[in-house]
């Protein structure tokens, strides 16, 4: 088996996708470096991108405060008039018995995971953003933060509210609450913090300043 | 050192595997053959997860077992005056193709229909022809199994559509629209095919790519 040391090791990266091996170089900023054979970004490195993820991050918190009390969407038939928030919507399956275990999934999904996410990456990013060392458990925060991406679903929610829309146009008019505003610009926030955030850089920060 | 070399050297690809070492997936730092923890984001460490492979059989399994009542059984009951109404998942699309919404039948029948189904089979093919290499090129296999990793999650369309309309639809005795069993089944469906996804382990399908031999 050959040896190597860990130091020259750290030089090295391997494509979390399909297990190809390089040699890490740093682009220049703006440029990004994928796996020649898969198409995997492995470094995209952004001027400023600490800062700019925890205002994002920060502007999410915000954001999803607001649009999960405010009114969401209000409708009105025949005399009768109905409005609810993103949290009615989650709770939408609590009178079913055993679909309450729905409604937690559900505000878990649109409104809890996306929130939780944007507080780890504070977490996470804020000492590095200022040169400090990292707080306690930064790595397990930012695993749990990566690990719940998948699960963060603000997105595919603002696609159901469109088709919703759609289904109860014959039956009721509806007018748009400014909760539904908060979360249409939530949606664009969090993409452009993904969009923001290169994982290698944060990993390669978090292990060069715990030693340090 | 003669594997580094190798690495750097663009033009014949290397696996870590290869080099002697195990990646860690998740920050993409390389330890030597055998290290079991990531010393620099702290995940387990292991170079091919052949044991995934039953994690992915069993929550497809699941997945689809939960599949079948989320089609029999009603997603939306709706009350207008003194009439109500069920409706499954494709009866619902169907609704709202009659309604004129083609575009919108089209989108619920593609999210919760040919979404899952599709995702079920290409899941099901990737994790057996890892097992079991067959002719279907790495390339190939690798944009299906992105393809499945991306467009899981938006079959969650329908249960969110089903939520919204059940807190919004609520005009006393003008009209109701109340949840059915299905959004419960349909939604464990969605999650347990997204585990099944998560639990397979890419590396594999480009095993077959760099040694012919390991066929
Ligand atoms: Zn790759
Ligand atoms: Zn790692």
């Amino acid at each position: 088996m050959p040896h190597h040391r860990t130091d020259d090791l750290d030089e090295l990266i391997a494509c979390p996708v399909c297990d190809a091996l390089y040699h890490a170089r740093m682009p220049e900023t703006g440029e990004r470096v994928t796996c020649s054979r898969c198409h995997h970004v492995l470094i995209a490195p952004k001027e400023g991108a600490f800062l700019r993820v925890i205002a994002l991050a920060l502007t999410v918190m915000i954001l999803m405060l607001g649009a999960t009390f405010f009114p969401f969407l209000s409708i009105d038939a025949q005399g009768f008039s109905n409005a609810a928030s993103v949290f009615d919507s989650a709770l939408a399956f609590t009178d079913g018995g055993w679909m309450v275990a729905l409604s937690f999934a559900t505000a878990a999904l649109i409104v809890l995971i996306p929130v939780l996410r944007a507080a780890l990456v504070i977490y996470v990013l804020g000492p590095l953003a200022f040169g400090r060392k990292p707080w306690p458990g930064a790595r397990a925060a930012f695993r749990w933060s990566e690990d719940l991406r998948p699960w963060s679903m603000a997105e595919i929610f603002v696609i159901g509210v469109a088709v919703a829309l759609v289904k109860v146009s014959d039956l009721a008019r509806v007018d748009y609450g400014p909760a539904f505003f908060m979360f249409a610009a939530l949606v664009v926030v969090i993409v452009l913090q993904d969009g923001s955030m290169c994982r290698w850089t944060i990993w390669k920060t978090l292990e060069d300043k715990k030693s340090s | 050192m003669d594997h580094m070399e190798d690495a750097g050297r663009q033009e014949k690809l290397v696996s870590a595997r290869r080099a002697g070492l195990v990646a860690c997936t998740r920050c993409t730092r390389v330890w030597p053959a055998g290290t079991d923890v990531c010393g620099r984001c702290g995940s387990d460490l292991r170079s091919r997860d052949y044991r995934s492979l039953q994690r992915v059989w069993a929550w497809l399994t699941v997945g689809i077992i939960c599949y079948i009542p989320a089609n029999l059984y009603p997603m939306l009951r709706t009350r207008v005056l003194f009439t109500e109404t069920e409706s499954t998942i494709v009866e619902g699309a169907l609704d709202l193709a009659l309604h004129g919404a083609v575009g919108i039948a089209l989108i619920i029948f593609i999210a919760s229909v040919m979404i899952p189904v599709g995702k079920f089979i290409a899941i099901g093919w990737l994790a057996y022809s890892v097992a079991k290499p067959l002719t279907m090129e790495p390339h190939r296999r690798h944009k299906l199994y992105e393809f499945v990793e991306f467009i899981g999650r938006w079959s969650m369309i329908d249960v969110f559509v089903v939520a919204i309309l059940s807190a919004l639809v609520q005009l006393n005795v003008a009209a109701a629209i109340n949840p059915g069993p299905a959004a419960f089944t349909f939604a464990l469906s969605v999650i347990f095919t997204m585990l099944a996804a998560q639990s397979f382990d890419a590396r594999m399908i480009w095993d077959t790519d760099e040694d012919p031999r390991a066929r």
